[in-house]
């Protein structure tokens, strides 16, 4: 039989260890999602707006924020703010600022797309039906931009929980360091166990995505 | 759009060039006054009551976590030890070895135990102090033709490396005319030593030694091969009080035999007591 190393995950407190990493990574998606997305969604309306100056400013940051890898992003706000201000922000902090930069910068583009991509004559109608601006966002915009926002913030959300994998870097130990300590630690003892770990982390971070995946399909569903 | 675009660059130029300016005064402002230090003295330290130590957390056997979720290993018996003596909390942060100099360049730990091994270039960023461990390259081969030269060397044989370890480099410059097979990993390398695809395998002695100790099959015929390496504690550079502090609780430990003490208790189950001599490194006193 296949010798996937399994056992390892029973010897001592292993397999609580690294649900203890899994929640580490959920909290630190779940904070920032919870503040970016409506963040997101203010700066994408403000996006659409036809201001020069709000244009180009939200332009540069979003440009800014999507070229560098957020490893990067990761060691500019943990290592670089300490440099530069002197500030001691724990590693958990530095990963809740990035990824809320981030998700604040990649849920404004979705919502601005999702706005501009709303016909005009929506707008159009609406003004000859006699509503006012609030009205036609209240009633007949944002109703349809949300059904097209769905399926892509769900998308940004199960990335954001993915990319927590980087945090380890800067010394936040979250599910994938767990196991790496795991592997290690019984590299003599069991040299297969990386195989059977892995696919636990991999088992446990789709059991963390695949409920938000459903929902959003009930959603779209619903408001068909 | 084509100005748009211009103007966009320009921008992205500017904020870039701010933010290096930026890191350069921060630097300068760092050296010059006598404020705001990056990093802690012995006495802060004290009076804080916990050291930070940065520590590997997945490198068995010199600092890893067990089962119940405990630091383990060479690396971390030092830490608990220099903690003990200090008086104060150990507190182990978990470190890369990519990561392992900004951690203690912007102060976020007060000393490195994480297997760091001395070199030139690391020694302008950082401060090291007195070794306590020996690290060179090692040769291991099938037992029934082991190979304890390299000088000589049949054309037709192939030694095995792993990418991105000394070896590599050290072979290229040193035993030009050895044909290299390069690996990405520990495993598949040690598949191709196991298949026969190689007569030997280069890579870090302790790497070499162990992997002799699981597999009855295989020798270590050279287990020092060219320069030999240190691998010691790391401080913030500039840090005098905890670099000096540290150089004499190495000495100190040496009398008492601490680090022999330390290999017997965490290392000699991977590499058995006949390297022991080999490896330890005794009141920072390298022969």
């Amino acid at each position: 039989m296949l010798d996937l190393g399994l056992d390892v995950l029973l010897k001592g407190n292993n397999m609580i260890r690294l649900l203890q990493g899994l929640w580490v990574a959920l909290w630190i998606s779940l904070v920032s999602v919870i503040i970016s997305m409506p963040l997101g969604i203010l700066l994408g309306i403000v996006m659409t707006w036809k201001n020069k100056v709000t244009k180009a400013i939200l332009r540069i940051y979003l440009e800014f924020i999507r070229i560098m890898p957020q490893l990067v992003l990761l060691f500019i706000v943990y290592f670089g703010t300490t440099r530069i201000f002197g500030w001691e922000l724990s590693g958990e902090t530095a990963s809740i600022i990035v990824f809320v930069l981030w998700g604040t910068a990649e849920m404004s583009d979705l919502v601005r797309g999702a706005l501009v991509s709303i016909p005009k004559h929506q707008y159009e109608c609406s003004e000859a039906l006699g509503m006012s601006m609030a009205q036609t966002y209240r009633y007949i915009i944002i109703p349809q931009a949300v059904r097209r926002l769905i399926p892509l913030s769900i998308n940004l959300i199960t990335r954001m929980i993915k990319t927590t994998s980087l945090i380890l870097m800067i010394g936040v130990v979250e599910v994938l360091k767990v196991s790496q300590q795991i592997i290690e630690a019984n590299r003599m003892s069991s040299p297969n166990a990386a195989f059977g770990i892995y696919l636990t982390v991999f088992i446990l971070y789709f059991i963390a995505c695949w409920p938000i995946s459903m929902l959003a399909r009930y959603l779209e569903k619903k408001w068909r | 759009m084509k100005t748009w675009k211009k103007l966009l660059s320009l921008v992205l130029v500017g904020a870039l060039a701010f933010s290096f300016t930026a890191c350069g005064n921060a630097k300068k402002s760092d050296s010059g006054s006598k404020g705001k230090e990056a990093f802690r003295t012995l006495d802060q330290i004290k009076k804080s009551g916990t050291i930070n130590i940065g520590v590997f957390s997945d490198k068995n056997p010199f600092g890893y976590v067990d089962e119940n979720g405990e630091y383990q290993g060479y690396d971390i018996y030092l830490a608990n030890r220099l903690g003990k003596d200090l008086g104060v909390k150990v507190n182990f942060v978990s470190t890369e070895a990519a990561n392992r100099i900004e951690y203690l360049q912007t102060g976020k730990v007060d000393v490195i135990l994480a297997n760091f091994t001395v070199t030139d270039e690391r020694k302008e960023e950082v401060d090291f102090a007195l070794p306590y461990m020996n690290v060179a390259l090692g040769v291991v081969s099938p037992s029934d033709k082991v190979v304890k030269s390299l000088d000589n060397w049949n054309a037709k044989d192939q030694l095995i490396v792993i990418s991105g370890t000394t070896a590599e480099p050290y072979l290229m410059e040193n035993y030009p005319d050895i044909p290299l097979q390069k690996y990405d990993s520990y495993a598949t390398a040690k598949n191709a030593l196991e298949n026969g695809n190689g007569v030997a395998w280069v890579n870090d002695n302790t790497e070499v030694i162990a992997f002799a100790k699981q597999n009855k099959d295989y020798t270590v015929g050279i287990s020092k091969l060219g320069d030999n390496d240190t691998i010691a504690p790391a401080v913030t550079k500039g840090n005098k009080t905890v670099l000096n502090w540290l150089n004499d609780e190495i000495k100190s430990l040496g009398n008492e035999k601490f680090f022999h003490k330390d290999y017997e208790e965490t290392l000699v189950d991977t590499y058995g007591t006949e390297y022991e001599e080999e490896l330890v490194i005794e009141g920072g006193q390298t022969k």
